[in-house]
């Protein structure tokens, strides 16, 4: 496990810098709860009549002045594309900066099969997206339950466990992505979670783009369903987890026989 | 026993040539001495050894297992110095040595600390603050730190200092001396001749020839240099003719009585005839295609 330790020692910074933003933004959104809650029966009402922007944001099924309705929107977009962001950097970044920092050299000159490397890597990826869930769990959690108000357990763990998966998933892919590319991926990383975001929001809108939910991992997070159903949808989270793992297997399948330069 | 031996070793980077039917053996404990400018083909025939570029055709054989099967088990007892080292940022030396042995699986701390000494290398500093010279160093530790049984140098002396550089082929020499087999690349052809019993020109790809670096330095060739004033005009055999106000210097092939009959008529107020030296061996092996000189 020496490469794990080196990849999580190598990726502290990051881990910290973005679970801090990501946290801070999640407990000040819940901390903002009780001021809004007055205030949001008319609100509401607003939130509910504004068209394309309503559906997009599944505002249309939720109800703004209850916690989880609050939490589902506002936090679940934080959650969403922080998370994503991370997974996706992550995810891209861990073997392509060997090339582009000219690590490979070093790192591949060692006896330790290329399997081996992928496989730690990818544990330490892994682990570096459970460790920040687990942080981001016990925030939202914790501040929740700082402001008084009742915890939703299973739409939290459910809405928790959405973003976990989506994070494993677009890390799964963008570590695929990771093989191919020797010059460092992080904006293909992190132009693959904005677009798949964006996907999102257009099959929430249109009803004829509608199986574009099953492309984008963000189809399976969509906290109005998930609250509203009480339930993930299994076929898109299943399909997504095929979709991460294929990331996966590619990047096997490309590294093991690559020409390192 | 052969430590290093490629058959038809072939690399294509899609339609560009790295190297062309290579085949090249270096026996054990031998100081083997790889000689070629850029692109010659030289770090390509060494990643292919290391199996960092899988070759297109051809077989490469280290300690006897094939580098296509066996990378793993033959790195284990591999040091390998590249010509720009480049390491983690933010990272200490001795973290850098710990993970390069931890890697290996070995405890190379003692013999860590030995290099380092005689390096006058401090494995306290940052890898980020290091000059190029000192990150050469601690790349030579990680090389030599497992006390590896083959070592592979690609041009190992750029950004060390001359003491360096002695200090460097010392414990080279010493390692030599123990077992060690060394495979050394360069194109700095003094070192080459200094220290390899052996030696490989490589030219465009392909091994143009391979010999002792005796026998590659000895040729009927001579290089002669003459004080004065003589007529050569009619000499046939005077190649790398260089002239100054004072004398004329040139590699000559010819008949020796039909010289010294050319001199003796001339005004000749001093003459040296000495053997050439490897770099113009090694010249006249790429302007001449691999002739006999």
């Amino acid at each position: 496990m020496t490469l794990v330790k080196h990849e999580l020692r190598q990726g502290k910074t990051s881990f910290l810098i973005w679970t801090a933003s990501i946290g801070f933004l999640l407990v000040i959104c819940v901390f903002l709860f009780p001021e809004m809650k007055g205030q949001m029966e008319g609100v509401s009402d607003v939130f509910a009549s504004m068209g394309s922007f309503t559906q997009a944001f599944g505002m249309d099924r939720l109800n703004f002045g209850t916690l989880i309705g609050f939490y589902a929107v506002e936090c679940g977009n934080i959650l969403g594309l922080g998370g994503a962001f991370y997974g996706s950097l992550c995810g891209a970044a861990i073997l392509s900066k060997e090339e582009k920092d000219k690590t490979a050299e070093f790192l591949l000159t060692h006896p330790v099969s290329r399997k081996r490397i992928l496989t730690e890597k990818l544990i330490a990826v892994l682990l570096q997206i459970t460790a920040m869930n687990l942080i981001l769990y016990a925030l939202a959690v914790g501040s929740v339950a700082a402001i008084g108000e009742e915890i939703p357990w299973k739409e939290i763990h459910l809405l928790h466990l959405a973003y976990y998966l989506l994070q494993i998933e677009l890390a799964g892919i963008c570590f695929g992505l990771s093989a191919f590319l020797p010059r460092g991926s992080a904006g293909a990383g992190l132009g693959i979670a904005a677009m798949l975001y964006f996907l999102n929001l257009i099959a929430n809108i249109s009803d004829s783009a509608g199986f574009l939910k099953y492309i984008t991992p963000f189809g399976y997070c969509e906290g109005a369903d998930i609250v509203s159903n009480g339930t993930l949808d299994a076929r898109m989270a299943s399909l997504g987890a095929a979709i991460g793992i294929g990331g996966i297997i590619i990047a096997y399948v490309k590294y093991t026989k690559k020409d390192i330069h | 026993m052969e430590i290093i031996k490629t058959t038809r070793l072939t690399k294509y980077y899609g339609k560009t040539r790295g190297i062309l039917g290579l085949n090249l053996t270096v026996a054990q404990g031998e100081f083997f001495g790889f000689i070629g400018p850029n692109g010659a083909g030289k770090s390509t025939t060494i990643r292919t050894l290391l199996g960092l570029i899988s070759p297109t055709s051809g077989r490469a054989r280290v300690f006897g297992k094939d580098v296509a099967k066996e990378r793993t088990s033959i790195l284990q007892d591999i040091g390998y110095l590249p010509s720009e080292a480049m390491f983690y940022p933010g990272m200490k030396v001795k973290e850098l040595l710990k993970l390069s042995a931890d890697l290996r699986k070995r405890d190379c701390g003692g013999e860590a600390n030995l290099l380092c000494e005689r390096l006058r290398l401090d494995p306290s500093r940052r890898i980020g603050d290091l000059s190029f010279g000192n990150r050469k160093k601690a790349a030579i530790v990680c090389a030599l730190q497992h006390r590896p049984s083959l070592l592979v140098l690609d041009e190992p002396t750029s950004g060390l200092d001359p003491l360096m550089q002695k200090e460097f082929f010392d414990i080279l020499r010493e390692r030599n001396r123990e077992g060690a087999t060394i495979l050394l690349s360069s194109h700095i052809l003094s070192e080459i001749q200094r220290s390899c019993t052996r030696a490989a020109i490589i030219r465009d790809g392909r091994i143009i020839a391979c010999d002792s670096v005796e026998v590659l330095s000895k040729t009927s060739a001579k290089r002669v240099t003459v004080h004065g004033a003589a007529d050569l005009s009619r000499l046939s055999g005077i190649r790398d003719k260089k002239e100054s106000k004072e004398s004329v210097s040139f590699l000559y092939s010819g008949d020796m009585g039909r010289l010294l009959r050319a001199l003796a008529s001339g005004q000749v107020h001093d003459l040296t005839v000495t053997e050439p030296d490897l770099e113009e061996i090694f010249l006249h092996y790429y302007e001449k295609g691999g002739e006999t000189v």
